[in-house]
């Protein structure tokens, strides 16, 4: 598209000599848009555009080194398959977990960061948000060893003062996603909570001002201030967290150390894909699951939008 | 900001206890692996990671061990380095240009280009790893270190933020500089980018950091040993047997502490760029 348009933009200039018609590409306000946004253009084309379409195509393949075959709907039917289908639940309730949590309490403490009463709001803002900058192979290094098997280790000898035997906390499925899920509150508390104060600043103090003057209680400030207008930064940290939780990955692979878990209590959806398609070479059957994938996460990001765009409605 | 006088209320009081609580869940973990970096890998294997400490365990042993070679720790640490400043500064470099782009000229298809961006930044990047995974192998460019960066240089997230910096830029520089003569392309080197400036310090965290801590993608382009990113290597070396947890537990600490150092001093653009994509113009 934008080479076309050059070609004819260049075409089209009347240039009596070749330096001329140079010194004109260098100026031209036509042509330089498409020169400041070609890099997008080119790495859209071979590394996003291309990869789609091949794997939405690969899905419906057998795909063998040197012999390749349509399957039509086969890796499809295939998917439908225990392994799978726990693959999904893992990634679904560690979402719905990491929501449950990462939403509602660091929405609660940004408002009380932010309050009038709060000291040293710097000095917590920024400890707070230092997890976030270790890698998830640190942090799962670490989780992996607080959470060891061992009497010693960090959490069983915390639980052993008060009579609590030691377990092996990652070889049950219960204790195995309640250590992802804090895991995940660990590193994610401190951005969450930036997001939200940067919400919170952009509401106008003269909503709080006017509504002391009509005596509003701090909870009725809270209800119909503070949340309604945190409600576009809400909806962001919310989609961010759903891509974040249903493409969990690393996480999982880290606390296990390699992408087995037992009985595949770590098992993600991409951690399916990593098996399926890097481990066994299966491309085709591993595109079938990064499309199932791609819908999941439209399907909900869809449902979200349609969800809050009602909830709009009803306010006005 | 607040200049107006606060006075300490039991409020304050509850509110204080509450954050001291969560600054101590923050640091813990880290606390608890700085302590575990000093004592013996027999130790950390046989007791899990606590936070005990025993005066006569403690040495910087694991750390003399690492820094006296024998492993690749180093090559991994050199790998990470050279992927991050690489990297960092072509995203940089391109990102920029796009959402300049994109904010200051009027084109035809500027809001299909746009909207490209925004498709980019919605679609999970794990979708389409197994076809670049195919094609990277096409390109020759599998277990080599451009391999592990080239395919996400020109990052979505900071062509927006760009583009956002951009929009608010003044335009009449822009005239004033072709009036001056100045090329389109000599305009943003000269004039524009110096202007872009704090932007680029934000974009530069979010992009450096992101490389350096870079999981899924290097996990399946890099493949032998000397070639791997530091967060790949210490992957490696989570063994059942726990035989290499020396290097492991003191190799992650060395892993974070560059990135600590660096956000002591530039905390400010730390946040402006990890939290840049909540940004709404």
């Amino acid at each position: 598209m934008a080479n076309s348009n050059l070609d004819l933009h260049k075409n089209g200039v009347v240039a009596p000599t070749k330096k001329k018609k140079l010194r004109d590409l260098l100026y031209s306000q036509t042509v330089a848009p498409y020169f400041f946004v070609f890099p997008f253009l080119i790495t859209f084309v071979i590394f996003f555009a291309y990869p789609v379409v091949t794997t939405i195509v690969m899905s419906f393949q057998e795909v063998l080194p040197g012999q390749v075959s349509f399957v039509g709907l086969e890796n499809y039917k295939e998917l439908w398959n225990p392994t799978f289908l726990k693959a999904i639940k893992n990634s679904s309730v560690y979402t719905i977990l990491t929501l449950a949590i990462l939403i509602p309490i660091p929405l609660v403490l940004a408002v009380f960061l932010n309050s009038k009463v709060m000291f040293a709001k710097n000095l917590f803002r920024s400890i707070t948000f230092i997890p976030a900058l270790t890698s998830v192979v640190v942090a799962g290094i670490i989780f992996r060893l607080i959470f060891g098997q061992q009497e010693g280790a960090l959490l069983n000898s915390i639980l052993g003062i008060i009579g609590v035997e030691p377990r092996a906390w990652l070889n049950h499925a219960g204790t195995s996603m309640f250590t992802l899920v804090v895991l995940a509150t660990w590193k994610w508390m401190g951005i969450n909570i930036l997001y939200f104060l940067a919400g919170l600043q952009n509401i106008p103090k003269e909503l709080y001002e006017s509504a002391e003057v009509d005596g509003a209680s701090t909870w009725r400030k809270f209800l119909h201030i503070t949340l309604p207008l945190l409600k576009p930064i809400s909806i962001y940290v919310f989609t961010i967290s759903i891509y974040g939780g249903f493409s969990m990955f690393a996480e999982s692979y880290m606390l296990y150390g390699s992408n087995k878990s037992p009985n595949n209590i770590g098992l993600t959806i991409v951690g399916y894909l990593y098996s399926k398609g890097i481990e066994q070479n299966n491309l085709g059957f591993g595109s079938a699951i990064g499309i199932t994938l791609l819908v999941i996460t439209l399907v909900i990001t869809f449902i979200q939008l349609k969800f809050f765009g009602m909830f709009k409605k009803e306010e006005q | 900001m607040d200049v107006t006088k606060r006075k300490f209320t039991p409020s304050s009081l509850i509110l204080l206890i509450i954050f001291i609580i969560i600054s101590v869940f923050a640091l813990f973990p880290l606390f608890a692996i700085a302590l575990g970096s000093l004592k013996p890998s027999t130790e950390i294997l046989r007791f899990g990671l606590n936070l005990k400490i025993q005066p006569e365990l403690l040495s910087f042993k694991n750390y003399s061990f690492i820094f006296n070679g024998g492993t690749d720790y180093f090559s991994w640490y050199k790998n990470s380095i050279l992927i991050t400043i690489t990297s960092t500064i072509l995203c940089l470099l391109f990102t920029s240009m796009v959402g300049y782009g994109l904010a200051v000229y009027q084109f035809k298809f500027k809001n299909l280009i746009f909207g490209l961006v925004l498709i980019v930044m919605m679609i999970p990047v794990e979708i389409i790893m197994l076809p670049l995974y195919k094609l990277t192998m096409g390109l020759g460019l599998m277990d080599t270190l451009l391999g592990a960066f080239l395919p996400f240089v020109v990052a979505p997230i900071p062509i927006f933020f760009f583009r956002q910096y951009a929009s608010g830029l003044p335009k009449d520089l822009l005239d004033a500089a072709r009036v001056d003569g100045c090329t389109e392309v000599g305009i943003y080197f000269r004039i524009m980018m110096p202007l872009m400036a704090p932007a680029f310090s934000s974009m530069a965290i979010l992009q450096a950091l992101h490389s350096w801590n870079n999981f899924l993608w290097p996990l399946i382009v890099l493949r032998s040993s000397e070639k791997l990113t530091l967060p790949i290597g210490l992957s490696t070396l989570l063994t059942p047997y726990g035989n290499n947890y020396d290097v492991l537990i003191a190799g992650s600490v060395m892993a974070i502490f560059p990135v600590l150092i660096l956000y002591i001093f530039f905390q400010r653009y730390f946040i402006e760029g990890m939290t840049a994509g909540g940004v709404k113009g």
